[in-house]
């Protein structure tokens, strides 16, 4: 079985993400893998382990995203691509997409794509479906769980985790693959993974290479700031009996009208 | 002189980070409450391959420079864990590695490797030969195809925690004139001595599983003895420079467990009306146990390249262990002093940090015996012993 994650590089989530003169900056923080394509990953592997295969990581962005690319590798994925461009500097999520159904079409013969929930920069969330609408395949995002997965007939069982609770949806492969967090833990990199990543030479596609003709971007993003100060008062409810201590605090939050 | 990581050491010490977030304080407490061996953890670094690091790829290990194997106890200690209930697994089997024959290399570093044997147990100390090792007492005799091994050993490392056991015994009686070469070192397999190794649990201030050893009528094969006869101190002290490296990153990582968490109590607690951190008395303590510990990774870092490139580094290893076991001393104690007494309470960690980060001052090695070393070896002053 031929299958595919797509990660994206982000900065950790301890960074200190702000906007200076209309440019979103992190200052020196790392970039790590996004936290949400860890469990891609590690639904890639646990897939390969049961049927057989190979998974090649890919992702979209700079030199930097090499990364991301390696952390997956130390995990356990076989193969890495990076595709970068400097065309690609104000990719929004629909350039993004065209470029990675792009590099699936290239890759070949793929039965499934898995991405993460959603990128904890960006944060938008639809890159998956969109990649899937570029590749005309069945689209199954916020999985949770995998109940059947069959390359031998080609079809796939998911649960999806959707805010009125779980939806049980079979699909044809290939498809594309969204997970959440109930998906299962991923595994940390194994410490030979990490020596093999960190050798692993991994090569680089520019568009051309690729393929593609990548649209204009839609999204624009005129003007960026950072959410202005809230004043926050802080006041420690306290004394009397655990009872009383609550009495006070729910009687406050009333008063607050939060509630 | 760059002072950089790799991006592969950077990663090392992130995932190690990492799992050690899996293993918070409550499980540190928990069995250091009932003196128990941290087995969860042990294995998930056995299973991710960390403590196979200094074991060469050819022998089923990873093969990276101490440096990097240090910073991976650095790490541990550094979250609030303890190396010691594994540290040993990734050194001791040092002395086979460089001394072994290819045939016993074949035979134990792989098992080792992926820990199917635990080898994390070295007995050396005795109770009538501490510091002065060349003195021990227990004595193999050879006898056709194998040795026959009486004594006794004392403070003996997580026995009870191993397949195999690293040996330092008598060959030949004691020579004033030739203290180093009557000793030898045996590759004990503990399944097969059987009730001829005898560990009696010896009860400390730490949480360490450790042991009076009684040896008596121990058959050891011939094949078990690591290099020559009457070679075995030396073949000792050329791992030593290893475990003095590694013990003071453990060091380095105590101390900046101590630091974090000194500053961030000074941060919020407040005494008459202002965070204490910003009464100087409270504040210089944990900058100058910054500076000092700083300084000590200094020397601990330049020992560890030196070692990885090639060099002979018997004073930097040394002084890595003084400093970084004097730094970390200094912060556990500027530690317990910000702490006030919530420092002595069980579920802040220092009291139990303090306890384990206070043995490394006497052991592996004494720091009174490092100054000698530094005095007589480096300085050229008269031995005392
Ligand atoms: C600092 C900053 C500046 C930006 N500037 C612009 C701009 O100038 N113009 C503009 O239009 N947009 C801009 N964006 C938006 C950015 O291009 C989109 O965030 C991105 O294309 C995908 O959307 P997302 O990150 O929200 O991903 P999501 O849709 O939330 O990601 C879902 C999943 O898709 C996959 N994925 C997402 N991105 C990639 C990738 N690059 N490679 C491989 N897999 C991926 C991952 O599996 C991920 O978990 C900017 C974003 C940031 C953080
Ligand atoms: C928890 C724990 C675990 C241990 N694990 C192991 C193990 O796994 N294997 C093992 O073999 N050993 C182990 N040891 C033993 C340890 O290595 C010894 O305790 C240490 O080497 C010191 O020996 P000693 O206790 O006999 O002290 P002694 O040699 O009796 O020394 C007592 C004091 O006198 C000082 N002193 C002695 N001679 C001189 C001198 N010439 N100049 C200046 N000062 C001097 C010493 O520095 C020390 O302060 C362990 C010890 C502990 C506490």
């Amino acid at each position: 079985m031929k299958i595919v994650v797509c990660v994206k590089q982000v900065p950790d989530t301890a960074a200190k993400v702000v906007v200076e003169n209309g440019q979103v900056t992190w200052g020196d923080a790392p970039l790590v893998i996004n936290p949400w394509d860890e469990y891609a990953v590690e639904t890639a592997l646990l897939q390969e382990e049961e049927h057989g295969g190979e998974v090649t990581v890919i992702s979209v962005g700079g030199e930097d995203a090499k990364e991301a690319l390696k952390h997956a590798l130390a995990m356990g994925c076989g193969n890495a691509i990076l595709v970068s461009d400097p065309s690609l500097k104000n990719a929004d999520s629909l350039v993004t997409s065209q470029v990675l159904a792009a590099a699936i079409q290239k890759i070949g013969d793929v039965d499934v794509v898995f991405f993460g929930k959603q990128a904890i920069d960006g944060d938008v969330g639809v890159t998956a479906a969109q990649t899937a609408r570029v590749l005309g395949w069945p689209s199954l995002t916020l999985v949770s769980e995998i109940t059947e997965l069959d390359p031998g007939s080609k079809t796939i069982s998911v649960e999806r985790s959707v805010e009125e609770g779980r939806q049980v949806v079979s699909g044809q492969l290939p498809a594309v693959v969204s997970v959440v967090k109930d998906i299962g833990e991923p595994r940390y990199p194994s410490f030979m993974g990490i020596r093999k990543a960190s050798r692993a030479e991994i090569p680089m596609w520019s568009i051309a290479e690729v393929g593609v003709e990548v649209s204009e971007p839609v999204v624009e993003w005129p003007d960026l700031f950072n959410p202005p100060k809230q004043e926050v008062v802080t006041e420690i409810v306290s004394g009397g009996s655990p009872q009383e201590t609550a009495e006070t605090l729910a009687e406050k939050i009333i008063e607050e009208k939060v509630l | 002189m760059n002072f950089d990581f790799s991006p592969e050491q950077e990663q090392i010490r992130r995932t190690i980070q990492e799992i050690c977030r899996d293993f918070p304080n409550e499980y540190w407490q928990e069995l250091d409450a009932c003196r128990s061996y941290p087995e969860q953890f042990v294995d998930t670094l056995t299973q991710g391959g960390w403590l196979a690091a200094l074991i060469p790829e050819e022998y089923g290990g990873i093969g990276v420079g101490v440096l990097e194997a240090s910073i991976i106890l650095e790490e541990i200690n550094h979250s609030g864990g303890n190396s010691a209930a594994c540290h040993a697994q990734m050194y001791i089997m040092g002395t086979l590695l460089r001394h072994g024959s290819e045939d016993q290399k074949r035979r134990y570093l792989p098992a080792i490797a992926s820990g199917d044997a635990r080898l994390q147990a070295f007995a050396v100390t005795e109770p009538n030969a501490g510091s002065d090792s060349t003195r021990i007492e227990t004595r193999a005799v050879r006898q056709g195809d194998e040795y026959i091994v009486n004594g006794q050993k004392i403070f003996i490392s997580r026995v009870q925690h191993s397949d195999l056991m690293l040996l330092l015994a008598r060959t030949s009686p004691y020579d004033e004139n030739n203290r180093a070469g009557n000793l030898s070192v045996f590759l004990v397999d503990l399944e097969d001595a059987g009730d001829s190794v005898q560990a009696v649990p010896l009860e400390t201030m730490v949480n360490h599983e450790t042991n009076v050893v009684h040896i008596e009528d121990l058959h050891v094969p011939i094949e078990n003895l690591i290099g020559e006869e009457g070679q075995g101190f030396r073949y000792i002290l050329s791992g030593m420079n290893v475990e003095r490296i590694l013990i003071a990153a453990e060091c380095i990582g105590d101390a900046h467990f101590f630091i974090e968490k000194a500053t961030e109590y000074a941060r919020e607690r407040a005494v008459f009306g202002d965070p204490i951190g910003k009464n100087q008395g409270v504040q210089f303590p944990i900058a100058a146990a910054f500076a000092q510990t700083e300084a000590a990774d200094l020397i601990r870092y330049k020992a560890a390249a030196r070692f990885d490139a090639g060099h002979k580094v018997g004073p930097e290893a040394n002084m890595a262990k003084y400093l970084a076991s004097e730094a970390s001393w200094n912060a556990a104690n500027m530690c317990m002093d910000t702490y006030g007494g919530y420092g002595m309470a069980v579920e802040y960690d220092i009291e139990r940090k303090f306890r384990e980060s206070r043995l490394y001052k006497v052991a592996p090695v004494t720091n009174n015996l490092i100054l000698s070393y530094l005095g007589h070896n480096v300085l050229g002053l008269p031995k005392s012993y």
